[in-house]
């Protein structure tokens, strides 16, 4: 205990009290975080099939090395999730400059887009696809995640996840028929206008809790009757003119014409 | 039992009342009153009766809603909501959904109903400004009319405000948003109708007595004065052959229009019952209980409250400054309550400022036909125009996502529109009614085009015009036509400025803006000398053989 009173005065002491600090939060804070989990099960030969499909189809804009440019993105660190989202549900390549890239159909395999995300999970870790367990809709609390998704979501993504209206032609797009997979990956990376939603801010219990809900949206019958789009009140009033009124005034003509 | 004692025992059953409360007097009048046919006549009923199944509808409703915001743990069988803790009105609105038989059907009967009341209400009104039914001795009652209508919007606005679901809970939000853009009282009366800051406790019950007490009752008793006065004052009729302004041309209303308007009644019962068992409307349990955090995509009101929501989404947002640390939201006062005052009072004050620019002041039971009131006609659907425009605005998110558009490009086209559109609707609309009025005259100077194509012995070709019988032509000559009024002299003899001559002077400017341009209907005159022109103009062709021929009109 005297050694280190005595030398508490050294010049050296600060740095040596620094770096302690910065060592002791630096553990601390990987501790706490979430683990970034890494795709295990890439082999070598996936990634250099990867590396061959990112050049031929990716590298024009994200760059050779995939460190991007001007308005395209670096993938460094996206992860696998970020591919398999953004070319699993056709958006990459991207077909034509736009407010954003449109769900279309994708035209890669299962397994080359796998070999694609193992290529850009191996550039820096990233969030990697999510395991069956993850996106299990039977594991999930249908009720918790309606309240989850009107709280986080539905502010884009309509309270029935039909999508909504951003700025400047962006869009957040209808839910329906997206897979369990694609809804967590994107939670997770954030595609394009979209905030991340990690795992401290959702759970992974509380995203499979939003699954659940999603596919309970879309397997329940709307008991209500034919839903209209289930999109608000724009719809219902068209169609309180266009069917409602219209037969009522039809019935008029109708009744008015007998007399005569 | 035999047709004579069947008609014994009613002849006994109306003694027994005439004898009582001396029922005949007024069942003679009233069954005897006659109501021309026509089909447009029918759309104020559709409102009645859309009022009807309201209240039909409604009372079974009351049964199940409990009007608090208590909180309750959802335990109904609706399994997307399961265990979240909800408001009392909320969880009932659910179980009146789910867990009473019929419960859902008629909550969408309900609202379905609704959404008609208010379309019926404003076609109706349609009807009865462009055909002038609003004009004297009708005014009182086109104000009726017009509260009636302002009021049917509030009332639907307290109704979907009730289940206490997200949508409806951001309504009010907007509500207590448009109170509080009120300067300096705003706060004060926010706090007061909510009984606090927003949400508060008390709002749920009581909207709930202002929907299912309050307006029920005035429209009740406006809707009662609306129709004495509709039989007091004889119904107007369209223009025709032996309809005058003295009589009433149509059917008794025992019993031919007791069956029609008691079978049209269950018409729009059966309509609006039908699109209440086929199409979901206000899906609540999708909506989730409302909480002032979440707020849905796809956050609009009801139809008839659009227009507003849509001038709220056009108004520029700088609009919305401070002044000496207080702040002024004109986005907010603007659009939602100075636009919304300058379109109503117009509206309910325009039968006098008609009267003002034709300084007519005879009874008028004969319906005009749109065309011969071109400005008239131009002012209503550049009013209808702007109307639609902002309602368009009012769903511009909808329109972005479901026509790939951007929402910004809607708006500012919006932002445009609604100042160029409505004053060109109503040149075009104007200029369409004077080109009718001119093809009417037309018509009765040369007659009706045949098509029948004559050629003549020398080559020459003639389409046969045929004139008007006497009663299509009486349709098409009957109307007044107004000249612009002169001002009235701002001084008399001795100089001295006369009272009111500034307001003579307004009156004069608005007359002539109303009547400058105008077709004159033909006068016996001028269709007397059209016919001698046709006789000398073509000698020739009618003296081959005139029993048979029409006349010709060369021109």
């Amino acid at each position: 205990m005297t050694a280190l009173a005595a030398r508490r005065r050294h010049p050296l002491a600060a740095a040596a009290i620094v770096l302690l600090g910065l060592l002791v939060t630096g553990v601390a804070y990987a501790a706490v975080t979430p683990g970034r989990a890494q795709a295990t099960t890439a082999s070598a030969d996936d990634v250099a099939a990867g590396k061959k499909l990112f050049l031929a189809n990716c590298s024009t804009c994200h760059g050779l090395n995939a460190e991007g440019r001007n308005e395209f993105p670096s993938l460094i660190g996206v992860g696998a999730a970020a591919v398999d989202f953004q070319v699993g549900t056709g958006r990459m390549p991207l077909q034509a400059t736009g407010p954003q890239a449109p769900k279309v159909v994708n035209k890669f395999s299962e397994e080359e887009v796998k070999q694609l995300a193992a290529y850009v999970a191996s550039l820096g870790p990233g969030p990697a696809v999510p395991s069956a367990e993850d996106v299990d809709a039977s594991k999930g609390d249908v009720s918790k995640g309606s309240l989850i998704f009107r709280t986080n979501c539905a502010m884009c993504h309509n309270f029935n996840g039909k999508g909504g209206a951003l700025t400047q032609g962006k869009y957040a797009p209808n839910l329906e028929g997206v897979t369990p997979t694609h809804v967590y990956e994107a939670m997770v990376t954030g595609p394009q206008s979209m905030p991340v939603f990690n795992d401290s801010t959702i759970t992974p219990q509380e995203k499979r809790d939003i699954i659940a809900y999603l596919q309970a949206v879309e397997t329940d019958t709307p008991p209500g009757g034919v839903s209209l789009g289930a999109i608000g009140p724009v719809s219902e009033g068209l169609v309180a003119w266009a069917v409602g009124l219209s037969l009522l005034v039809g019935c008029a003509v109708w009744l008015g014409a007998k007399a005569s | 039992m035999s047709t004579t004692t069947t008609a014994k025992a009613a002849g006994n059953l109306g003694n027994w009342a005439d004898e009582r409360v001396g029922a005949s007097k007024g069942v003679k009048f009233l069954a005897r009153k006659i109501f021309p046919d026509h089909w447009s006549f029918m759309l104020g009923e559709v409102a009645l009766y859309s009022f009807i199944i309201l209240l039909l509808t409604g009372v079974f409703l009351t049964f199940f809603y409990i009007p608090s915001v208590g909180h309750t743990v959802y335990t109904g069988s609706y399994e997307q909501l399961a265990g979240q803790t909800v408001s009392e009105a909320y969880a009932s609105s659910l179980s009146l959904s789910f867990d009473v038989r019929g419960g859902l059907l008629m909550r969408q009967i309900h609202h379905w109903s609704a959404l008609i009341f208010v379309a019926s209400i404003v076609t109706h009104m349609f009807r009865v400004f462009f055909t002038g039914a609003f004009r004297k001795p009708r005014e009182i009652n086109w104000v009726i009319g017009s509260v009636l209508a302002l009021l049917a919007i509030v009332e639907g606005f307290a109704g979907y405000s009730l289940p206490d679901d997200l949508l409806s809970g951001t309504g009010l939000r907007i509500a207590s948003s448009i109170i509080l853009a009120i300067p300096v009282v705003g706060s004060y009366i926010s706090f007061f109708l909510f009984g606090g800051q927003f949400p508060g406790e008390e709002f749920i019950p009581r909207l709930y007595t202002i929907h299912v007490l309050l307006l029920p009752g005035i429209f009740l008793a406006l809707i009662t004065a609306h129709l004495i006065l509709l039989i007091v004052q004889k119904h107007t009729q369209y223009p025709g052959p032996g309809r005058t302004n003295e009589n009433v041309v149509g059917y008794p209303l025992f019993p031919v229009y007791m069956a029609k308007a008691g079978g049209f009644f269950f018409i729009v019962f059966g309509i609006t019952a039908l699109m209440g068992a086929l199409f979901t409307i206000n899906p609540i349990w999708a909506y989730g209980a409302y909480h002032p955090s979440p707020v849905t995509a796809g956050s609009q009101p009801d139809w008839y409250m659009g227009w507003l929501d849509g001038a709220v989404r056009l108004t520029p947002g700088f609009l919305e400054f401070q002044v000496l640390g207080f702040t002024v939201s004109g986005n907010i006062l603007l659009p939602a309550l100075i636009i919304p005052g300058l379109v109503t009072m117009p509206m309910i004050l325009y039968p006098w400022i008609e009267q003002w620019a034709t300084g007519d002041k005879r009874e008028h039971h004969l319906l005009d036909r749109p065309r011969n009131v071109p400005t008239r006609t131009g002012l209503g659907v550049m009013a209808i125009t702007f109307y639609l425009l902002l309602l368009v605005s009012g769903g511009n998110d909808i329109i972005a996502t479901h026509l790939r558009l951007s929402i910004n490009d809607i708006t500012n086209s919006l932002r445009l529109l609604v100042f160029v559109v409505p004053p060109l609707a109503y040149v075009v609309t104007k200029r369409i009614c004077l080109g009718l009025q001119r093809k009417d005259r037309e018509k009765v100077l040369h007659g009706r085009e045949t098509g029948v194509i004559y050629r003549t012995e020398e080559g020459e070709f003639f389409e046969v015009h045929e004139p008007l019988d006497e009663h299509d032509r009486w349709l098409l000559v009957q109307h007044d036509s107004f000249r612009p009024l002169d001002p009235a002299p701002t001084e008399d003899e001795r100089g001295v400025k006369r009272p009111g001559a500034r307001f003579d002077k307004v009156k004069a400017k608005l007359s002539s803006f109303y009547f400058e341009d105008r077709i004159e209907p033909v006068t016996p005159a001028e269709l007397e000398a059209a016919h001698h022109e046709h006789h000398g103009g073509h000698e020739a062709v009618e003296g081959s053989d005139e029993a048979e021929r029409p006349a010709l009109a060369g021109h």
